[in-house]
Parts: C-alpha cells; sequence; structure tokens
C-alpha cells in the first residue's frame, strides 16, 4: 500500500509552464500519476501535454469540481520568490498534499507556509525536494525522472524510504530493488533547515500502513530531525526497523561550512554525524557505512524481529 | 551569512537597542583619536572578525589611556582568529557591568517555529549553563503568523525568574530583537552579554547576525546601507582564489549546478554530485584512503560547457591528475551531456581523458548514450550494479599505482 498518496489522487501542478514543470508534468502523466489541472497567472486556456492550465488554483480546483473530480494535491514548481504565495494559495483552495520542488525559499516563507498548512490540516512535503513515489500506484514530482528510468529504480514492495536528499531517494530505492527488496512509499522530504514534514511525522503514516514493514533513511548532518526520530521510535515502541545510512561524515570537524543542501551545517554537536549516529543506536535504529549495506540490515533486523 | 559585530550594531542602532559610545577604526594610528572621542576613559577595543573566541586569541583589548589603545589596536590587527582576517577595530567605552544576561533568537527545526533563547546568566557558553542550570535558561517559541505580542517576550525572561524593574526593562529589548529576526530574514540574532550597569541601565554589549543567504536579494537596501556588497559570501572562512574560480564557473551559465567548491589539498579532483550524493562520495574516497582535491556538486542537468569548465577548474589545480566523475542514480541529469563535458575538459586541458578520468560513475537517464562516449575515448566506467562506495575505492586505487 502507499502512505500520502494513490493512484487515485488528483493532482494539480502549480507554475506548470515552467521548463521543469514541464519535464516534471509528462514524466509524472507518463507513470500514471492523475494530473488534471495546472497553474500559471495569465496562461489560462492552454494545455501541457492535455493537461488544462488556468490561472488560479480555484479555478483548477472548480472547473474539476464540475467534472466530479476532487483536487487534493498540488506540486509546487514556482521560482522561489513566488513559492510562499504558492503554497498559501493552493491552502486557501482546499488543496491537502502539497509537494514544494523549489529550492532556495528562505526558512521564515516556509515556516509561515507550514503554521498555516497546520491551521488548515494540509500537508507540505518538501521544499528543495523530489516528491513521492508508491511503486506503480503513483507519484508527485521530479523523484525518479522519466517514466521508464522511474521503473527501473522503484520497485512495489514493503520498505518505506524517508530521505534529506532527493538524488538518494532514487540510489537507495535502487540498491534496495536490485537487492529483490520493493518499496512502499518513498518520500524525498527536502534537504532544507525547516522542511514541512520530517522524518518522525511520516513515521505514523508508515506505522498504520501494514503493507510496510520497515523503513531505510537518508541522513546528514545539521539539525535535530534525527534526534527527532530517534525520539519517535522509542516513545511510541514503533514495530518497524529502521535502517539509515549517514552522509557527511567528514563535516563533523568544519564547523559552520555549509555542503551539500541548506540544512547541511555543523553548528553545535548535535549537528554532527557522530552525535545523531549515537541518538539513532540509542533507539535500535541500525545505522549503515555504505548504501550497500542498507538490504542486508534491513533483512537481518526484519528477520530478528521474527523470531 | 555572517555580520561583523558593527554591522550588527548598526542594524541594533536603527531599532532603537541601547548601545555604549564606540568608534570603529580602520589602522592603529586611528586608535589615539577614537579614544579621546570616546571621552579620555577606559575603553576596550575589539577585533572586527566574522568569528567567535576573539578573547581566547587575543584580540580583545583593554586600554586606559591614548598610548595603550594605539599599542592595542596594533597588536590585534594582524590577529586571525579561526583563520579569518581583523576587518577594523570597533573602539568602545568601558563599562561597570553588575550583571551580564544572554539572549539569542533562532529556528527551531522540529518546532518549525522560530526560538528565543534567553538566560539571566550571560556571557559565558549558553549550552553549559542550559546543562548545569536549566532553570536560568528560558526557551520561548513564537507563531510567524500570528502578529508578535510584547507577552511573548515578558514571558521569556520572566521564566528565569526576573522580576521587579529588571523584567520591565529587559523585555522590550527582547521583544525588539524578536521583531528584527523576523523582519530581516535572519537565522540568528543574539545579544551576549546584554549587559546590566552599574547605573541600572541596560546595554548591548556584543551581538551576533546571520542573515539567511537566501533572502538576501529582499534586503538589497539594508545591505547596501551597510556596505556588504553582492560578492561578500561570508562562509565560515574565506573563500580560495580556486573556490572563487568555482563562483564563476556556476554563474557563468545558468544552466544546472556546478558549484559549491571547496578547496582541499589532496591529489584526486572531484567532479561529484548531487548534494547528498556528494557528501556520500566524498566520505566513500576518504574511507578508501583517498585524498580529495576539492569538494563540489553538480546536478540539475549541467550544461556541457558547465561540466568541462568545472573538470578544466580541478585540472588546473597543482597537484591534480586525475578526476573521478561519480554521482548517484540520477533523475533528471543527462549523462551523455555530463560524460561529453567532462572529455572535452580534459582534452582542453591538455590531458587524455582514459588516462585522467580515473572513474565514471554516473547511473540514470540517457547513460547509454553516456557510455558510448566514455567507451569511445576508453573512459574507465560503471553502472549502478557497481555502488557509489566501490567507484569511489576503484579511484583511489588507480591514484595508488
Amino acid at each position: 500500500m502507499s502512505i500520502l498518496l494513490s493512484r487515485d489522487t488528483q493532482i494539480i501542478v502549480q507554475g506548470i509552464t515552467g521548463r521543469e514543470a514541464i519535464n516534471l508534468t509528462r514524466e509524472n502523466l507518463a507513470y500514471g500519476a492523475k494530473i488534471v489541472g495546472g497553474v500559471t497567472p495569465g496562461r489560462a486556456g492552454r494545455d501541457i501535454y492535455g493537461v488544462p492550465v488556468y490561472d488560479t488554483v480555484r479555478q483548477a480546483v472548480s472547473a474539476n469540481a464540475e467534472k466530479g473530480i476532487r483536487v487534493t494535491g498540488s506540486i509546487v514548481s514556482v521560482p522561489p520568490n513566488f513559492t510562499q504565495d504558492a503554497i498559501f494559495e493552493a491552502l486557501d483552495s482546499g488543496i491537502e498534499l502539497i509537494v514544494v520542488v523549489t529550492e532556495n525559499v528562505p526558512r521564515k516563507q516556509v515556516a509561515q507556509a507550514v503554521e498555516y498548512a497546520g491551521m488548515k490540516g494540509a500537508r507540505i512535503i518538501g521544499p528543495n525536494c523530489l516528491g513521492i513515489i508508491s511503486p506503480d500506484e503513483c507519484k508527485m514530482g521530479g523523484v525518479g525522472g522519466p517514466a521508464a528510468n522511474t521503473k527501473q529504480a522503484y520497485k512495489k514492495g514493503t520498505i518505506g524510504v524517508m530521505s534529506r536528499s532527493g538524488g538518494m531517494t532514487t540510489e537507495i530505492a535502487s540498491t534496495l530493488t536490485a537487492a529483490g527488496l520493493g518499496q512502499s512509499t518513498c518520500v524525498s522530504i527536502g534537504g532544507d533547515a525547516i522542511v514541512g514534514t520530517t522524518y518522525a511525522e511520516l513515521m505514523p503514516f508508515f506505522e498504520a500502513d501494514p503493507e510496510t514493514e520497515a523503513i531505510a533513511i537518508y541522513s546528514e548532518p545539521g539539525g535535530r530531525m534525527e534526534a527527532e526520530l530517534a525520539e519517535w521510535v522509542t516513545t511510541h515502541r514503533s514495530r518497524l526497523p529502521i535502517v539509515a545510512f549517514m552522509a557527511g561524515r567528514f563535516m563533523d570537524e568544519m564547523k559552520g561550512m555549509r555542503f551539500g543542501h541548506a540544512g547541511t551545517i555543523v553548528e553545535g554537536k548535535e549537528d554532527t554525524t557522530a552525535e545523531k549516529i549515537k541518538r539513532m543506536e540509542a533507539a535500535c535504529i541500525s545505522v549503515a557505512e555504505r548504501i550497500e549495506e542498507i538490504p542486508a540490515l534491513i533483512r537481518k533486523r526484519l528477520a530478528e524481529r521474527k523470531r | 551569512m555572517r555580520f561583523y559585530e558593527y554591522e550588527a550594531k548598526a542594524l541594533f542602532r536603527r531599532h532603537g537597542l541601547p548601545l555604549g559610545k564606540s568608534q570603529l577604526i580602520e589602522g592603529p594610528e586611528q586608535a589615539r583619536t577614537a579614544f579621546s572621542a570616546l571621552g579620555g576613559g577606559p575603553v576596550v577595543l575589539k577585533s572586527q572578525v566574522l568569528s567567535g573566541g576573539r578573547m581566547k586569541a587575543g584580540a580583545v583589548r583593554f586600554a586606559d589611556d591614548a598610548a595603550a589603545a594605539e599599542a592595542a589596536a596594533a597588536a590585534i590587527f594582524p590577529i586571525r582568529v579561526n583563520d579569518q582576517a581583523c576587518r577594523s577595530i570597533l573602539v568602545e567605552e568601558k563599562t561597570q557591568v553588575e550583571k551580564e544576561y544572554f539572549v539569542a533568537i533562532t529556528w527551531d527545526g522540529r518546532a518549525k517555529r522560530p526560538v528565543c533563547v534567553f538566560s539571566d546568566m550571560g556571557g559565558i557558553d549558553i549550552e553549559e549553563v542550559a546543562l548545569s542550570h536549566p532553570e536560568h535558561v528560558s526557551k520561548t517559541h513564537f507563531s510567524t503568523i500570528v502578529p508578535l505580542m510584547p507577552h511573548v517576550a515578558k514571558q521569556a525572561v520572566a521564566a528565569t525568574g526576573v522580576t521587579g524593574s529588571d523584567l520591565n526593562k529587559l523585555a522590550p529589548i527582547v521583544f525588539e530583537l524578536m521583531k528584527i529576526f523576523l523582519a530581516y530574514d535572519l537565522t540568528l540574532a543574539e545579544i551576549n552579554p546584554l549587559a546590566k550597569l552599574a547605573d541600572g541601565r541596560f546595554i548591548v554589549l556584543d551581538g551576533h547576525i546571520d542573515l539567511e543567504a537566501e533572502a538576501r536579494g529582499q534586503h538589497k537596501k539594508l545591505l547596501a546601507d551597510l556596505g556588504i556588497g553582492d560578492d561578500e559570501t561570508r562562509q565560515a572562512r574565506p573563500p580560495t582564489a580556486f573556490e572563487l574560480a568555482g563562483v564563476r564557473v556556476n554563474s557563468a551559465d545558468h544552466r544546472g549546478v556546478a558549484g559549491n567548491v571547496v578547496e582541499f589539498d589532496g591529489n584526486l579532483g572531484l567532479v561529484i554530485g548531487a548534494g547528498g550524493g556528494s557528501l556520500t562520495l566524498f566520505d566513500a574516497v576518504r574511507k578508501h584512503g583517498g585524498q580529495p582535491a576539492n569538494y563540489c556538486e553538480i546536478g540539475g542537468n549541467p550544461s556541457m560547457s558547465k561540466a568541462k569548465e568545472l573538470t578544466k577548474l580541478i585540472l588546473s589545480k597543482p597537484g591534480v591528475e586525475k578526476i573521478a566523475v561519480m554521482m548517484n542514480v540520477v533523475s533528471n541529469t543527462r549523462v551523455d551531456i555530463v560524460a561529453r563535458g567532462v572529455i572535452k575538459g580534459c582534452l582542453e586541458a591538455g590531458k587524455d581523458p582514459a588516462e585522467t578520468i580515473a572513474i565514471f560513475r554516473i547511473p540514470g537517464a540517457w547513460e547509454e548514450e553516456g557510455f558510448k562516449i566514455l567507451k569511445k575515448y576508453g573512459v574507465d566506467f560503471c553502472d549502478r550494479s557497481v555502488s557509489m562506495y566501490d567507484a569511489a575505492g576503484r579511484a583511489v586505487a588507480k591514484l595508488r599505482k
């Protein structure tokens, strides 16, 4: 099964006439996602691969409602300066799941959008992410690239994947697939210091999904997200074995330098990989040193659980 | 991006926060004039440098007369603190401090809100205070949507047990700092110490401001007023000439990314990507005992010229004979374009791609086309069946031969 989305999720793309958004729309449609509208102000009446373009989210939502289609998802792919407004527009039009692809959005704007989403009961994934995929069900965002490549790397199965890196989401899925472990849902959560949905916030969804049996995560220096996950796993006595891969170990000695993503910086002790590994291991999260160790570690943890 | 102390104080002054009298000097010879302009009383001279640890490094000194001030300034100017140069010296009147407080506003990525950390035990390491005297440190989150109200600041101060007129004098300062934090898209607004003087006044003794790099465009006026140029990156260490050349490679062409070039002193050049992939690959190279000459990130479907120029830049670094071209499985980067770019880069640098490219590991869209080109030039490549870790190992092994 999948979390957050399904093959019936009706999706719009905000900023659909942009270069990246056009690619993303084509790839998502080809993978089977139900993209039922796009929004670019001033471009109403056009179409992108058969998807009608509207001036506003409200128009896109009502035009679909007239056909009996309820739009619940949006992919936001607009320039950084317009991203916050685009998210608020989606929230004001009742969109429940918003995948924000855009990079370089200042964190105050993200924090405001996330706080507003909380008031509306909606969920934001990203920003600075490649989106969500449930193999053979649906995908929202650039994750996996063209449909053929996506199908090569992602196979349906029982492993949930969460990653602060979009590219590494596919690397991990591809490694799992090669080892015969399919995925339930893979979420590229975004590489910024503040993201809409953290590892710990996704856990209840995976926990409630009967088909998810284990979790693989990609993690890196900076922030408190791994500590939050470790706490969640401990306090909720999670049924799911978790294997984490920790990148950026070289950064522990390079305080104040930013590498990789906007949120990847060591400012205090808690930001270091050493500290994060310690916390995760204390919460029974296995930490892999290489990506290719993940499948065997997952199998080992699953076997231990069955005993 | 970090502000110098004098820039942070200029921002505080605009917002009416209380500050002591001070003069900024650009050379030791200006110290005497500054000393008398401040009234001829004892002064403190503080290096304006983008780093903490000034006191320990000897870059903060005290002086009771003009000659001593000049000598102190002459001693401070050459001192580098954590590899950061002294830009100027802030000469301030020395005040009679009765008690020191700490206040900092930053983002809490878990709560996804700003948090105000306040303590009535300022001047020392706040993380230590939080451990040894948790009752003297308050953490107060506040909304980014609901209009900010003064009571939030009052609560932050009162939570540490501060009351009476001290509470009523401190709360407005904390409130103003919260407003500054939100108004300028800061990632850190800190006053430490916030001092209570013997005469009952409160003043900002030292301040630390970090403005989010992504928000620079929205605060052009402030940056211009403070004299901060667009070319000032304000990283934790000053950029090297090699790194600045990397910035030029990336900005010469808007298609894709070939940036975040960081110089290291090894012999294996790295053309790696993307964000998470680069971190993973850099670790892998080091784990195999390899010595990277650089860190970088390519991705977002870079143009051929971008990949080419980055390759040439890395190969121009003395001691670099081989490069490893590696990425995680890519979604939207065209493997063939990167392959063409790095091969052309080698050729234009007068090197044989087969000898120079230690390994090419970029699986993903258009990989077949990429492999064809690589084969033609005799470059060693692999697909996703070789892990990132093993690909890095192959590159490192070639350098050992």
